[in-house]
């Protein structure tokens, strides 16, 4: 394996509310090597976003509390002062946000707030900044990028306006790209386009790419490897196809199973996981997937640790049962309402 | 769930809901948004009829112009054979009990000042349906109904889940026992586990009080699981109308074609596999829609034919029907079909079967290595 690029290293963040402690993101590992898209896949309330927003310490929070590593070629960014980190933020490490309607500054001009990030990172004059801006419009796919560039973020519709908003966090050349949701706020064929241009991207910049997603079908397309996240941690790490054709952990299985999906005959009835995320507050106690889970035992309540599986050291995952009850079992939360 | 045979419940004849843009000091009309653009399909009872298509095409607008939410602008709508579409707000009364509507975001759609228990029993007091004690009776059956606890009675939104409160929504929307539910993407802001609770539910309710539904949503995933027709609309027009399975294996409307290759499927060997059409550029703007058929500019069997004349909508059998002048997946006989303007023009039409759904089982109980 190549020396990784990003490595997060038991990563915990916690909010002080007035109900009591938040544990938004619970001891989280990874690494990012270059080039690679990872994908991280969960419900709102995983703690994916807030996973990553720390990575690049955008939560700026007086009740928050931090610890962990996150090494970046080597160098830890929790230890850097403000202004290092600034020179990392949108220069090595860029990040696009979710929602491309409110992450625009709407009284700016499109190519100014692109021009903002080039000038404060490189040392050129503004037509040249200027000039840069419009380059990029141009390889994300903007017509007309020329006259484009003066317009505001009102004059663009919503898939162009993420297209602005990757031009932006392109326009420094960064290692590693997160992308936020990238395409939630998007219809379907709009959603392709976004997607194709990440794919295309991240080629031509030789960028890694982090991709934030509640959606599986998504990651399937473009991800190397995937890690499935649940109540502040990653309950399942692995390669994409061991992800999709060989889950291990029961909280895959339901979301596989609960997709109403286009490729798979016509279900009789949809697969659906009982219940609602645990609180974060006071999550249950054990697995946090175990009061869903419907294969849980008495072992689940000793909370299992992210291990690799003993015939596939790159796979991990965070449950008790034994692999081949697993083979056994998924069939049915996966593909058991389906008529064959 | 019937799918031949039912009788209509609602019929939609050349249904235009425009929007009027209005400017300067004497709020003159300067232009006007084609939201619903003379779009006629009926509704049998008992079944689920889909509507998809790209935000702004009209469905949410369609939706609302049947139930009556809007005026339409022209056409008619006729629910159980009876024109709905003049009636006057006392006209429209009694026939609020027979349709209802389930909107799409639990956050905005319910009030927070008021206790759940009020606002789903607040049809049933507009409605004049039993005194106070027999509607408290009700509420906390139908809050057991969608699955919350009769508990619940004195809550207020703020203290459910995105999931719970749909729920909410649907309880008021059955709280008069209509016949006809408009669900405007019941499910598109919750989370995929939430979001099958809810199909499921939904599924079950039909089911229990006999509902029709229209099924408002862009998911094309979503609308297959829970649709027995599809209405497929783009700018303001219905562009293909078709039985689910149907529309899926054999789409005729390149725009059709297009949505369904754009969906993401989670399984990334077939995901490789399929053909991916992704069509360029956005929605064209519903003030100046382009002519001909709206779709053309974005289509990539586009022809002359296509900027100048506007197809038709054409039954190809089974209840299929689709408006294109170059029709996928059918046969030659059917490809041309007679055309009511009497324009006879030669039209090529792609004579490839294709689908751009393709399907497979995974054996789980194998490993990835030994799959094929």
């Amino acid at each position: 394996m190549p020396q990784p690029l990003l490595e997060v290293k038991d990563l915990r963040v916690s909010f002080r509310t007035e109900d009591g402690v938040v544990k938004a993101v619970d001891g989280v590992s990874f690494t990012l090597s270059p080039r690679e898209v990872l994908g991280i896949v969960g419900e709102s309330g995983s703690g994916k976003s807030v996973t990553m927003m720390s990575v690049l310490r955008l939560i700026n929070d007086p009740n928050m509390l931090v610890s962990g590593e996150v090494l970046y070629k080597g160098r830890d960014l929790m230890k850097l002062g403000k202004g290092q980190m600034q020179e990392v933020r949108g220069d090595e490490i860029a990040m696009i946000f979710q929602d491309p309607m409110t992450s625009l500054n709407p009284v700016y001009r499109i190519g100014d707030q692109i021009c903002e990030g080039i000038l404060t990172h490189q040392d050129i004059d503004k037509p040249a900044a200027r000039k840069r801006a419009v380059e990029l419009l141009q390889q994300v796919g903007i017509p007309h990028a020329g006259s484009r560039v003066d317009d505001f973020p009102h004059q663009f519709s919503g898939g162009m306006r993420q297209r602005a908003m990757i031009a932006m966090a392109l326009a420094n050349n960064p290692d590693v790209l997160i992308a936020d949701e990238p395409t939630t706020a998007l219809d379907v064929t709009i959603q392709a386009q976004i997607i194709e241009l990440i794919d295309k991207l991240k080629d031509d910049f030789d960028s890694a790419v982090v991709l934030i997603t509640h959606d599986l079908g998504v990651v399937a397309d473009i991800a190397d490897r995937i890690a499935v996240m649940y109540a502040g941690r990653v309950v399942e790490f692995g390669a994409k196809r061991d992800l999709f054709y060989d889950p291990q952990h029961p909280y895959t299985w339901g979301l596989l199973g609960s997709i109403p999906r286009l490729d798979r005959p016509k279900a009789s009835r949809l697969y659906s996981i009982e219940g609602t995320p645990p609180s974060l507050i006071s999550p249950p106690q054990g697995c946090k997937f175990r009061p869903r889970c419907p294969h849980a035992f008495e072992k689940c309540m000793e909370e299992p640790e992210l291990v690799s599986r003993v015939d596939k050291r790159d796979h991990l995952d965070r449950c008790w049962l034994d692999p081949a009850t697993k083979r056994v079992t998924r069939y049915n939360t996966i593909e058991g309402g389906r008529a064959a | 769930m019937s799918v031949d045979g039912g009788t209509p419940l609602v019929e939609v004849d050349s249904l235009k809901k425009y929007f009027p843009i209005r400017k300067g000091l004497l709020s003159r009309e300067v232009a006007r948004v084609h939201a619903v653009d003379d779009v006629t399909f009926s509704v049998r009872e008992g079944e689920t009829l889909g509507l998809v298509g790209e935000s702004g095409c009209g469905k949410s607008t369609l939706g609302r112009t049947i139930v009556r939410l809007l005026d339409p602008t022209s056409g008619d709508v006729k629910f159980r054979g009876r024109s709905i579409a003049k009636l006057g707000r006392r006209g429209l009364r009694p026939l609020r009990r027979e349709m209802q509507i389930v909107f799409q975001d639990p956050y905005a759609s319910l009030n927070p000042r008021k206790r759940v228990g009020s606002i789903i029993a607040a049809p049933l007091q507009i409605h004049g349906v039993g005194d106070r004690d027999e509607r408290k009776k009700q509420v906390r059956a139908l809050l057991a109904t969608v699955g919350l606890s009769p508990e619940h009675y004195n809550r207020f939104p703020h203290e459910f889940s995105g999931g719970q409160r749909q729920r909410i929504g649907v309880a008021r929307a059955l709280a008069l026992r209509p016949k006809l539910i408009v669900a405007d993407e019941p499910v598109s802001a919750l989370d995929v586990s939430i979001q099958s609770q809810m199909l499921n539910l939904l599924d079950d309710l039909q089911e229990e009080f006999q509902l029709t539904y229209i099924f408002i949503a862009h998911d094309l995933g979503v609308v297959r699981h829970v649709s027995d027709r599809i209405a497929v609309m783009y700018l303001g027009k219905l562009v293909e109308l078709s039985p689910a399975e149907e529309l899926y294996e054999r789409p005729i409307m390149p725009y059709t074609e297009a949505l369904l290759s754009a969906v993401p499927i989670p399984d990334p060997d077939l995901s490789d596999q399929r053909e991916r059409i992704v069509l360029q550029g956005d929605v064209p703007s519903p003030i100046n829609p382009p002519s001909g058929c709206r779709f053309h500019p974005r289509c990539r069997y586009m022809t002359d034919i296509c900027v100048q004349v506007e197809p038709p909508l054409v039954d190809y059998g089974n209840g299929h029907l689709a408006a294109c002048h170059h029709p996928l997946n059918v046969d030659k006989e059917h490809a041309k079909p007679e055309d009511p303007s009497g324009a006879s023009q030669p039209v090529p039409t792609p004579d490839i079967q294709r689908s751009s759904v393709v399907r497979r089982i995974v054996d789980y109980s194998k490993r990835p290595e030994e799959q094929t």
